[in-house]
């Protein structure tokens, strides 16, 4: 491995300020390692190494002027490669969503995150896979092929953000941007041991986000470490004029500090998130870590969110509800592929009844139905009052605790096509990661040990709305007195 | 409880998605089993208990309504399937 695609985002960045290797070079070793392993790993959808490469000499000129007279700020994130999930728009680059009903779409514009990151200086990598439409927990809902997971080819990197997930394990990129929309970000993170970010609902734009569950999704990133997280998260959060969802709001500039007490800090561990059928070394990873930040300082309390249960169905009937609104779009009229058809009707069913893939169409139907005339009330209507008992939940437990400590999943990365044929077991890995999205709280992911197998263990912490700051600061304490996020795949 | 096959057949009319009939069927056969998985739902009183839509509301005001660049027609046109003269060609969509 070449030792520049060894390097965090703070190795990176000092290492061009201080020219002890150029732009160039560092494009240069991602994409030999991108073309030498990812024929396997399929991580990327799409790669740009032609233009890339024409950013980076333009980086490397600033870089050798500024050098010359090193005056006024540098961008902070100059020549930062970065790969962005394909649900995310770059203009320029296809954006497929990991469906065929945007085969060939090109978007004219960049989303608001993607746009805010180029701005300071980064330079996009390529589009990473997942799930279609992001509906999804092991990337084998691409339409473009399964992402194999970089510690065990045979399993699956967790998804729908796997393909990000992938490739930052792999060192095919130092960061790359996801969506959590029901623990997106989360558990491939947890699954191929990087460490990942869930902001807060309306933290970051949604703007040029393709969307999937409107009151649910939200833009995240996943890494190495928590420096490299902070550093992107503080860059793109911040209202937008574009998404009248983002919250006005400072974002505070996050300076993470070697200190590693935590005796301000009371961390939460909710009952309900150790159940029987836990893989026994995930829940023994979890103890430990937790026992870890006991002593680190941290008081530890048992909490209780007696609705995690009603999590499962609350989820999946309001995000399927609002995908069958958001889906709606693709008709073969406006962008994609169109089949049909001498008349109107016949594109819209051809078109989406062949361009869809199995699991957006179940999601679809499922959605259609929970919203459907004499339907509506117990189902939609249900679950939207059951949300409110499960964000009460947090509500009250942020009363008596600073952040909320839990497993991300149940297992460790599954095999893949193990739960392919039955969508509810697939649906039941998510059982985690849900509540977080139905409260709308941040949290972040980072990997805690192993199992017997090799295979990653990541654990969560969720906090307060807006509270992301916190979050870093006692993960990054985590990781500075272990060294799980500093082990690589072979 | 089982879904009967005009109301999948329904649903698949009301969400333009052509399907086949073993899609049918198959859908059948998962969304009764994920219904099923769903009653626990109303286990719960929630009588009193107002709905969510939004986790976090933003609450932001209005902005003024105000004439700003935008894209341009070739460009919002270019991803589309079948164009003719600015704008995106369809079949008629009234028996004349």
């Amino acid at each position: 491995m070449s030792e520049l695609t060894k390097l965090n985002l703070q190795g990176v960045i000092q290492g061009l300020r201080r020219g002890e290797f150029s732009c160039r070079e560092l494009i240069q070793a991602y994409f030999e390692r991108i073309q030498s392993l990812d024929f396997t790993i399929n991580a990327y959808l799409y790669t740009d190494e032609e233009g890339a490469l024409r950013k980076a000499e333009m980086v490397d000129r600033t870089l050798a002027e500024w050098r010359r007279s090193p005056q006024g700020e540098l961008p902070p994130l100059l020549g930062v490669p970065l790969a962005v999930k394909d649900v995310l728009c770059v203009k320029g680059m296809p954006c497929t969503c990991g469906s065929k009903i945007l085969e060939g779409f090109v978007p004219p514009y960049n989303a608001t995150s993607v746009q805010k990151l180029l701005e300071a200086g980064a330079i996009v990598l390529g589009k990473t896979n997942t799930d279609e439409f992001a509906m999804g927990s092991s990337t084998e809902n691409s339409a473009y092929g399964v992402t194999r997971n970089p510690w065990n080819l045979n399993r699956v990197p967790g998804g729908s953000s796997g393909g990000s997930a992938a490739a930052v394990a792999a060192r095919l990129a130092p960061v790359a941007l996801g969506t959590d929309t029901g623990g997106s970000v989360r558990q491939p993170a947890s699954f191929c041991g990087v460490s990942g970010i869930k902001p807060t609902y309306g933290r970051v734009s949604r703007y040029g986000l393709v969307a999937y569950g409107s009151s649910l999704d939200v833009v995240g990133v996943l890494g190495r470490n928590m420096e490299d997280l902070a550093l992107v998260f503080e860059l793109m959060a911040g209202v937008d004029p574009r998404d009248a969802t983002t919250v006005d709001l400072p974002v505070p500039h996050i300076h993470l500090d070697r200190s590693t007490d935590l005796s301000a800090i009371r961390v939460g561990v909710p009952k309900e998130y150790f159940i029987p059928g836990m893989q026994p070394q995930v829940e023994a990873a979890i103890r430990q870590a937790i026992l870890h930040l006991q002593e680190l300082g941290a008081t530890v309390l048992e909490v209780s969110l007696p609705h995690t249960e009603y999590a499962l169905p609350v989820y999946y009937l309001i995000a399927p509800a609002e995908a069958s609104a958001n889906l709606a779009r693709y008709d073969g009229i406006r962008y994609g592929p169109r089949l049909g058809g001498e008349a109107m009707w016949e594109i819209f069913f051809r078109t989406r009844g062949e361009k869809f893939g199995p699991e957006v169409k179940r999601r679809i139907m499922l959605g259609t139905y929970a919203l459907s005339a004499g339907y509506y009330d117990a189902y939609y209507g249900k679950a939207q009052k059951v949300r409110t008992l499960i964000k009460q939940d947090f509500e009250r437990a942020f009363q008596i605790v600073d952040v909320i400590a839990a497993p991300i999943a149940p297992t460790t990365a599954f095999a893949i096509g193990e739960h392919t044929d039955d969508p509810l077991a697939m649906y039941l890995e998510d059982v985690f990661t849900l509540p977080a999205n139905l409260a709308g709280v941040p949290g972040v992911a980072f990997p805690v040990g192993f199992d017997q197998q090799g295979l990653p263990i990541g654990m969560q912490l969720m906090g307060n709305y807006f509270q992301e700051e916190l979050l870093f600061r006692i993960a990054h304490a985590y990781q500075l007195t272990t060294d799980w996020h500093l082990r690589t795949p072979q | 409880m089982r879904l009967t096959r005009e109301l999948v057949d329904h649903i698949a009319h009301l969400a333009r998605l052509g399907l086949s009939e073993e899609e049918r069927e198959r859908y059948r056969e998962q969304l009764s089993a994920i219904l099923d998985h769903f009653q626990r739902l109303q286990e719960l009183d929630t009588e009193a208990v107002p709905p969510t839509f939004r986790a976090v509301e933003a609450r932001r005001p209005l902005r003024q309504d105000e004439v700003q660049p935008s894209l341009s027609i070739s460009e919002l046109l270019a991803n589309a399937p079948d164009v003719e003269q600015d704008q995106f060609r369809v079949p008629p969509i009234l028996d004349t």
